[in-house]
């Protein structure tokens, strides 16, 4: 389900933005149109849309019109022009009251230095948004404090901001927007004034939130690792316009252009592909069914020395090699006797810059074996892949050992 | 050749002369809210013997305030009924407070919409800047033209000369609130009156305070050069200690002027420092 629908959004600072406009649909560049009348293009016919439930980042450099683009969703920026939808209903048309209506009830706002007022304590700060609504003082305290249950401050809900650290106040800045319960968060480079440690942690706990409440966040940001770790879907801007928008691994695989891709030349891209995105299907051997001839025989079709073996339940439980299943075949032992158990195995969300020291211990000998959380084989990685990956090709689902 | 005069005397006199002749309804009614405030201060200041009202003035200090502004309270207006000039501070005090009342009841509105709306402040700024700069005596002619002698043209005077700072500082203390504190309480959907009383109010707080402490010093000043018009008051002390070479009486008004002035100054600072306690 569609939850905002921007179309053709932009915006314009200056004298006669109906001038800019027109230039803007000529096709000039921020640049020119600068140079040309002083007038600054904050963004540039920005078009996108974003599922319900869904994180979606907006990535740029200082400058690009990310944070004037997310203030435009709320009207905190008067567009110039273009549509905004939110459930269908187009902001950009509101007047003032059915505006204020829409901030108080479906959108909540996290800023980059927290904006928390100091002169109210963290409970009267996480109170406000329900304040305004004239909410009654001991049911707004009741769910301000739930509020601060979900980040973990409840105990300082007569503390004053300026008596909490940095990552705490933005806690609290999360706890303030989450109280009026809205469908939509927007956060403006929310994390960015934090120290690294205490950023990832944010990252982690807003992820965690996220798994339990599925709002639609729609996140700021100019940090391209952040971006990869929360967004389901990320656009990418510049000089106000968005030049590209796809999933973490569409636009570190498939670049745009060639912005885009100087933009993620620097990412490590085993920290971001995992085991999953570079596996490939594998033929499994289910214990108990087949024999060993079945084994020999499906090693030769697909040029491979090795079979997994499975339970009937796809349950992985081990690696049988081909000389594993001669001896079976001539000796007459069982297909347990020979069986590889100590293979690496890794989880279908492991990155590979985790799987490739493992499979570098035992020298890559055997595929590494992926499975899900059950335990039940979904696909193996060979060596060819990880060599592939780790050279910058991406994704190489053909390859072979 | 000489160019001749601009006849800017004649044209100011003619103005007040028809300002006096048309708009005496309007003066009138100033003057019957005026008189009564001044009438309304002086009558509770003297409700009581000196010695009790002082007692219970430094007792209000203390409550507002630190111990040793109390203190310094009680002894300084002690010292003054020792004098014998309690009579003419209740009067000066009497005059201060109506003019700054009445500077805060226009100033502060003033200074929120100046601060709401550009024009307001680029219409203000210049008139306000002719209010300060303007020497403080020739306020007290017209004042005395529309109102008469007394204690009316003195609050007059004192409000045009002691109101600058009031709006000044309420303009300031609005628009210095942080741009993302006003982004946020737009962002939760304030109205505008919300965002006004619920943040940008109390966060321009001790920048407003600190104006009308001005306001207050400025007025008391002010209220003394008013005695020149029949204001009353400690200024009548020290005019006449001036007429007469008298230097002990001069500084004995001096003196009683000082003392309220410091007493007004740290009860209105104190009043501006927020006492939000910290656990």
């Amino acid at each position: 389900m569609k939850k905002f629908e921007v179309e053709d959004l932009t915006k314009i600072f200056g004298r006669s933005p109906v001038k800019g406009l027109e230039l803007v649909r000529q096709g000039k560049e921020k640049e020119e149109i600068l140079k040309e009348t002083g007038m600054t293009v904050g963004v540039n016919r920005a078009s996108f849309s974003v599922d319900s439930g869904e994180v979606f980042v907006i990535m740029g450099l200082s400058g690009s019109g990310k944070s004037t683009l997310v203030r435009l969703l709320n009207r905190l920026i008067e567009p110039t022009e273009g549509s905004v939808k939110l459930d269908g209903e187009d902001i950009t048309k509101m007047n003032s009251e059915q505006l204020r209506e829409a901030r108080r009830t479906k959108m909540g706002m996290v800023f980059q230095r927290f904006a928390l007022f100091p002169h109210k304590s963290v409970c009267e700060n996480v109170e406000y948004g329900l304040e305004i609504q004239g909410v009654p003082k001991q049911e707004r305290n009741k769910k301000a404090l739930e509020s601060l249950g979900l980040v973990g401050l409840e105990n300082y809900a007569d503390s004053y901001p300026d008596q909490l650290s940095g990552g705490m106040q933005q806690r609290v800045g999360l706890a303030r927007a989450l109280a009026n319960d809205p469908d939509i968060l927007l956060m403006d480079e929310a994390f960015s004034a934090l120290d690294p440690l205490i950023r990832k942690d944010m990252q982690d706990e807003l992820m965690d939130l996220q798994s339990s409440m599925q709002k639609t966040i729609i996140f700021i940001t100019h940090d391209l690792d952040e971006a990869l770790r929360i967004g389901d879907r990320i656009a990418l801007m510049k000089d106000g316009k968005i030049v590209q928008i796809g999933t973490p691994e569409d636009i570190l695989t498939n670049p745009a252009n060639e912005y885009v891709e100087k933009f993620v030349e620097d990412v490590n891209l085993t920290k971001v592909l995992t085991a999953s995105s570079i596996m490939k299907r594998s033929e499994a051997l289910v214990l108990g069914k087949d024999g060993p001839r079945v084994a020999l025989k499906r090693m030769r079709e697909k040029g491979t020395s090795t079979v997994m073996v499975v339970g009937r339940d796809r349950t992985f439980l081990g690696v049988l090699t081909a000389e594993g299943a001669k001896e079976v075949a001539e000796n007459g032992k069982s297909i347990e006797d020979v069986l590889i158990k100590d293979a690496v195995v890794v989880e279908e969300d492991t990155p590979v810059s985790d799987l490739l020291p493992k499979m570098a211990e035992n020298q890559f000998a055997y595929p590494a074996v992926v499975t899900n959380e059950q335990g039940k084989l979904r696909g193996v990685v060979v060596r060819g892949a990880m060599f592939a990956a780790l050279a910058g090709n991406g994704v190489n689902n053909d390859a072979t050992s | 050749m000489q160019l001749p005069k601009i006849p800017l005397e004649q044209w100011i006199d003619t103005f007040v002369t028809w300002l006096t002749e048309n708009f005496s309804g309007l003066f009138d009614f100033i003057t019957n809210i005026i008189e009564p405030t001044v009438d309304f201060f002086q009558m509770i200041l003297t409700l009581a013997p000196p010695v009790i009202t002082v007692a219970v003035i430094s007792l209000l200090v203390l409550l507002a305030s630190r111990l040793s502004v109390a203190l310094f309270t009680l002894v300084g207006l002690l010292l003054i009924v020792n004098l014998q000039l309690w009579e003419q501070s209740v009067e000066t005090i009497s005059l201060v407070l109506t003019a700054s009342l009445v500077s805060v009841i226009i100033g502060v509105p003033l200074g929120i919409l100046a601060a709401r709306k550009q024009w307001v402040q680029n219409i203000l700024t210049p008139v306000l800047d002719f209010m300060q700069t303007m020497p403080a005596f020739v306020y007290l002619i017209p004042a005395v033209f529309f109102f008469a002698l007394g204690a009316v043209p003195g609050v007059i005077a004192s409000v045009i000369f002691a109101m600058p700072p009031t709006i000044r500082l309420t303009n300031l203390g609005i628009r210095q609130v942080p741009k993302d504190l006003i982004e946020a309480a737009d962002a939760f959907g304030s109205t505008s009156f919300q965002k006004l009383f619920k943040v940008q109010l109390p966060l321009a707080k001790s920048t407003i305070m600190a104006g009308m402490n001005q306001t207050i010093m400025l007025s008391l000043s002010m209220v003394v050069i008013a005695s020149m018009i029949g204001a009353g008051g400690l200024g009548d002390v020290v005019l006449q200690a001036i007429s007469r070479l008298e230097v002990g009486q001069g500084f004995e008004g001096g003196l009683a002027i000082v003392i309220i002035a410091i007493v007004l100054d740290r009860v209105t600072q104190s009043l501006g420092n927020g006492k939000r306690k910290i656990s």
